[in-house]
């Protein structure tokens, strides 16, 4: 099949990549990029695992052509820390056994910024309406609201 | 348990002007789909439910963006994300039963991607934003390269997936006429999760007041996902007519709104199970909307 030439801006940084049209960004940013935080879990927009951000908002990575993610900031799980220092995001998952088997959670940290950085004071019910798109068949969802709910009083200290 | 495939082969287009667009599908008849959100789309096509050859990308087309006022009333882009709907104040002011409804809509993920033109183009029965459009008189701007014609929303879709759509047309604006003063509107969606979930039932209400907030003058009621379309309960909306409006009377419109309607048993809900909540889920609309002016 005929490929393309697209740019895409991931993490802070351009690529230059050569891909079929049929390519969603989940399956670029896997398999060409190598970035294989953002998970390929229900494939069809349903489950959250596959949630990165493009300009600054939620967006289901398996339901995003990689042809309509050029001109995009766009970030994953991989461009949330600064090296080896995590995200309070990141942080207050950690600290609040947020994290199970782990396959959710950089689905569930991405939604967590997005929301965040729109409402850096929120209430439960709040939070649980912005994760209201991530499914997770671990926790229970109570540990992942009390780390948003954490990280979002770390983030305004800061 | 259907396995979720990768996209089948596709020619990628992405004209730049709606003419341009509009040129491609007449090219490309019959075998090309428009996408802008691509949310029910993509996964269609992941299913292999629909196979077209060619895609259309309506984004960057600037005409179709945009929350516009005019003087006849508001003027949305077809290409208007929820998230964008979600976020307007005017439409949270001005048309809250359409504020309403793209809260209960998807989520987060899917309202950032998916469009209100995707919504009514998709013609679901249960399609959320349909139901407030229709209470709230709107209409939308079908363009092809004929010219443009409008159709009201409450004449916009055919049966279950079927639009008044035809081939080579793009539905480019939707219009809503200014509310009149001392209107108010809601629209309430019962699912069987608190989120991600097609309605089981979805009723809109738009009523408007004397000058007093007392008096109901005009009423419109729209029931989703009971019926092969999203329809109009104009025997209901007379009952609310000319009177004060409360618990009672609210009640009484449901019960005769149920007699409109015309649910199936789905995985979702039984048929009769949808009944009884019609009359619910009316009730508490039409006392929603009042409890919002007053």
């Amino acid at each position: 099949m005929k490929q393309e030439e697209i740019v895409l801006k991931v993490n802070g940084t351009n690529y230059r990549l050569s891909i079929e049209t049929r390519r969603t960004l989940l399956e670029v940013l896997r398999e060409n990029l190598g970035l294989t935080g953002t998970k390929k879990s229900c494939n069809e927009g349903e489950c959250g695992a596959c949630t990165v951000l493009m300009g600054g908002k939620p967006v289901a990575s398996c339901l995003v052509l990689a042809m309509d993610a050029q001109g995009k900031e766009i970030l994953t799980i991989e461009g949330l820390s600064e090296g080896k220092k995590l995200h309070p995001i990141q942080e207050a998952f950690l600290k609040h056994g947020a994290i199970q088997c782990g396959f959710c959670t950089p689905g569930m940290v991405m939604s967590a910024k997005a929301f965040l950085d729109e409402n850096p004071d929120p209430t439960k019910t709040e939070i649980r309406k912005a994760i209201s798109g991530n499914l997770c068949r671990c926790t229970g969802y109570q540990h992942i609201v009390d780390s948003i709910m954490a990280a979002s009083k770390m983030m305004q200290k800061k | 348990m259907t396995f979720i495939k990768r996209l089948p082969k596709f020619e990628y287009h992405s004209p730049k002007s709606l003419l341009e667009a509009l040129d491609l599908l007449a090219k490309y008849d019959g075998k090309a789909r428009v996408f802008a959100g691509g949310t029910d789309l993509l996964v269609s096509m992941k299913k292999r439910e629909v196979l077209p050859e060619h895609l259309i990308n309506l984004k960057g087309l600037a005409e179709l963006k945009g929350i516009h006022h005019e003087k006849e009333g508001m003027k949305i882009g077809a290409s208007v994300t929820l998230d964008e709907i979600e976020h307007s104040k005017m439409i949270q002011d001005k048309f809250c039963a359409l504020w309403d409804a793209v809260q209960v809509m998807a989520s987060p993920q899917i309202r950032s991607l998916g469009t209100i033109g995707g919504n009514l183009c998709s013609a679901a029965p249960s399609a959320d934003t349909a139901p407030p459009l229709i209470v709230l008189d709107a209409s939308v701007e079908i363009l092809s390269s004929q010219g443009k014609r409008k159709v009201l929303v409450e004449k916009f879709f055919k049966g279950p997936e079927e639009s008044v759509l035809k081939p080579g047309e793009i539905l480019t604006q939707i219009m809503i006429p200014h509310p009149l003063e001392k209107s108010t509107g809601a629209y309430f969606k019962l699912m069987r999760r608190a989120a991600m979930d097609l309605a089981q039932v979805g009723v809109a209400v738009c009523l408007s007041f004397d000058s007093e907030k007392r008096i109901c003058r005009g009423a419109k009621i729209a029931l989703g996902a009971v019926g092969s379309t999203p329809i109009r309960a104009l025997k209901a909306e007379q009952i609310l007519l000319n009177k004060e409006i409360d618990e009672t009377v609210g009640k009484e419109a449901g019960t005769i709104a149920v007699q409109e309607a015309n649910p199936r048993s789905s995985i979702r809900a039984s048929k009769e199970y949808r009944r009884e909540m019609i009359e619910v889920l009316t009730k508490r609309a039409v006392m929603a909307a009042y409890n919002r002016i007053n």
